[in-house]
C-alpha cells in the first residue's frame, strides 16, 4: 500500500517536507513503548504510536521505519519535525485513537508487521 | 539585461522542502559554466545565404552579428525565414539582424535565464561581461547539459565517498586493519538520546554493510545507549570497534552499577521511574532486544564501580567488510 493511500485512509495530515507519498508501505505496528518498536517491527512498517519525542524518530530510523503516525491529532514539537525531515522519515498525525487506526488500515489490507518475540522465562 | 536581484527568491523554511536539486543547481550554476564559448560569428556585410550556410554547417540555430569587435546584432532561423519569404537570401546580413538585443551576464545565475527565455521569447541569448564584451552564446540546449553535467558530478562525488568508505579495509594493508567509534553519552540528555546510534548505524551502512546487518548493530546500540541515558550516574562511553570480519561494541559507565545482574537481564524487569516510561523507556526489555541482536553479549557490573557491557557480531563471509564480491551478491537486507 501506498504511503498517500495510508494518509487518506487515516485522514491524516502530512507534518514533514518533501515525504514520498508514493513510498511503499510493507505493513503496520502499534507501540507507545520504543523497545517494542525495536524487538517487533519488521522494516518498512508504518509506526501508530502515541509518543511524540525525538526518539520515536530515532528509533524509526534504527528499526527501518518507513513512516510514523501519531495518534489522536498529537502534534511534535518542531525539533523532532526537523529531525524527521533530516532522517527522511515521514511524520502523520491523525484524528483517530490506536485501536481505530489499526482496525482503518488492517480492514483495508495492511499486514502486520509486529513480528512476534518469544520470551524466555518472566512474564 | 539581468541585475542579479530578481534572481533572489526567498527560501522559506517551508518551500526549502520542496526544491529539488535540479532547482538548486538553477541558483548555484553560473552563466558562465554552461555557456557555449566557441561562438560562430556574422558580419554585417555578408549575404543571408552565407549566414544560412554557415548555421547549417555548425548545426546552430542562431549567431550574432559582429562588426568592429562589437556585436551589433543577432541572426536567428526567424530572420533567414523571413529573407527566403521576401526573396532577400542574397541581401545583406545587417538587412535582417534583429538589433534590440537581450542579453545576459557571465555572472548571473541559471535560473535567470531560464527567466529571460520564457519572458523574452528568444532562442539564444549573446552572453556578456560587465563592460558588454560578447563572452559567448546560451542556449536552452546549453542550461539543460550544464545541468546534467553538474547532477552527473554530485552523483559521481557521492559514489566516490561510498567507494572510499567501503574500500577502506581493503585499500589499508595490515596484519589488523580495524576502524574505532567513539561517542560520550551524558546523563539523562533525552534529547539527544539514540543519536549516537543513529551515527553508527549510518557509518555502517556507508562502509558497505547490509540493512538487516546495520538495523541488528543499531537496534543493540540504541538499548545500550538510551540505558546509559536512563541509568547511570555520570553518563558514559559508547565504544565500537569495526574489523573486516566482526563487529565489537561496548558501553562503558562508572556508577552507579547493578546489584543484581540475573534480575537486570530478566524480561520486563526495570527500575526506570514513571518518567522515563513515559517516554517509552524502560519496559525491561532493553537487554532482551541486545541479547536477540548480538552473536555475543557479556554484562559485568559492580555497585560503585560501573557497568560494562560487551556485544559481538560476528560477519558471515559474504557480508565482510572489504569483500570483494559485487555489492548486488550481499545486498540481501
Amino acid at each position: 500500500m501506498r504511503l498517500e493511500e495510508v494518509v487518506t485512509l487515516i485522514s491524516g495530515k502530512v507534518l514533514t517536507d518533501a515525504s514520498d507519498l508514493q513510498a511503499e508501505i510493507a505493513g503496520g505496528c502499534g507501540a507507545d513503548l520504543m523497545s517494542d518498536v525495536l524487538a517487533s517491527a519488521q522494516p518498512h512498517a508504518v509506526l501508530l504510536t502515541g509518543l511524540c519525542n525525538p526518539q520515536v524518530v530515532r528509533t524509526a530510523q534504527i528499526a527501518d521505519v518507513a513512516a510514523i503516525v501519531f495518534v489522536r491529532d498529537k502534534r511534535p514539537t518542531p525539533d523532532v519535525i526537523e529531525l524527521a525531515n533530516m532522517e527522511g522519515i515521514p511524520l502523520i498525525t491523525s484524528p483517530y485513537g490506536t485501536f481505530e487506526l489499526c482496525g482503518r488500515l488492517y480492514q483495508a489490507g495492511l499486514p502486520s508487521l509486529e513480528q512476534r518475540i518469544a520470551h524466555e522465562g518472566g512474564e | 539585461m539581468g541585475t542579479g536581484q530578481e534572481a533572489r527568491r526567498v527560501v522559506t523554511d517551508e518551500a526549502a522542502g520542496h526544491i529539488s536539486r535540479v532547482e538548486e543547481l538553477s541558483y548555484e550554476l553560473k552563466i558562465g559554466d554552461v555557456m557555449t564559448r566557441d561562438v560562430q560569428t556574422l558580419t554585417p556585410d555578408m549575404e543571408m545565404i552565407d549566414a544560412l550556410q554557415l548555421l547549417r554547417r555548425h548545426r546552430i540555430s542562431g549567431a550574432p552579428v559582429v562588426a568592429d569587435g562589437e556585436m551589433i546584432g543577432i541572426i536567428s532561423i526567424e530572420d533567414l525565414l523571413r529573407a527566403v519569404d521576401r526573396g532577400g537570401l542574397h541581401a545583406p546580413v545587417r538587412d535582417f539582424m534583429t538589433t534590440q538585443l537581450v542579453t545576459i551576464h557571465w555572472y548571473e545565475p541559471v535560473v535567470k535565464a531560464l527567466e529571460l527565455f520564457g519572458r523574452a521569447s528568444v532562442g539564444r541569448l549573446p552572453v556578456v561581461d560587465e563592460n558588454g564584451k560578447m563572452l559567448g552564446m546560451l542556449t536552452k540546449g546549453n542550461i539543460t547539459n550544464g545541468t546534467l553535467r553538474a547532477l552527473q558530478k554530485d552523483y559521481q562525488e557521492e559514489e566516490v565517498r561510498r567507494y572510499r568508505a567501503s574500500h577502506l579495509f581493503q585499500d589499508i594493508i595490515s596484519d589488523r586493519t580495524s576502524l574505532i567509534l567513539r561517542y560520550r553519552i551524558e546523563p539523562r540528555d533525552f534529547t539527544h538520546g539514540g543519536q549516537a546510534s543513529n551515527h553508527i548505524k549510518r557509518a555502517l551502512l556507508r562502509l558497505g554493510a547490509n540493512a538487516q546487518l546495520a538495523r541488528r548493530c543499531g537496534i543493540a546500540i540504541y538499548e545500550a545507549e538510551m540505558n546509559l541515558i536512563i541509568h547511570t550516574t555520570d553518563g558514559g562511553v559508547i565504544w565500537v570497534e569495526i574489523e573486516s570480519d566482526h563487529i565489537m561494541m561496548a558501553t562503558m559507565d562508572d556508577g552507579p552499577g547493578i546489584p543484581d545482574v540475573a534480575l537486570a537481564r530478566r524480561p520486563g524487569w526495570s527500575t526506570a521511574t514513571a518518567e522515563v516510561r513515559e517516554m517509552g523507556f524502560g519496559a525491561g526489555m532493553g537487554l532482551k532486544n541486545i541479547e536477540r541482536c548480538v552473536d555475543e553479549m557479556n554484562l559485568e557490573s559492580k555497585v560503585g564501580d560501573g557497568t560494562r557491557l560487551d556485544m559481538k557480531i560476528i560477519l558471515p563471509p559474504e557480508e565482510m567488510f572489504g569483500d570483494t564480491t559485487p555489492v548486488a551478491a550481499n545486498s540481501k537486507g
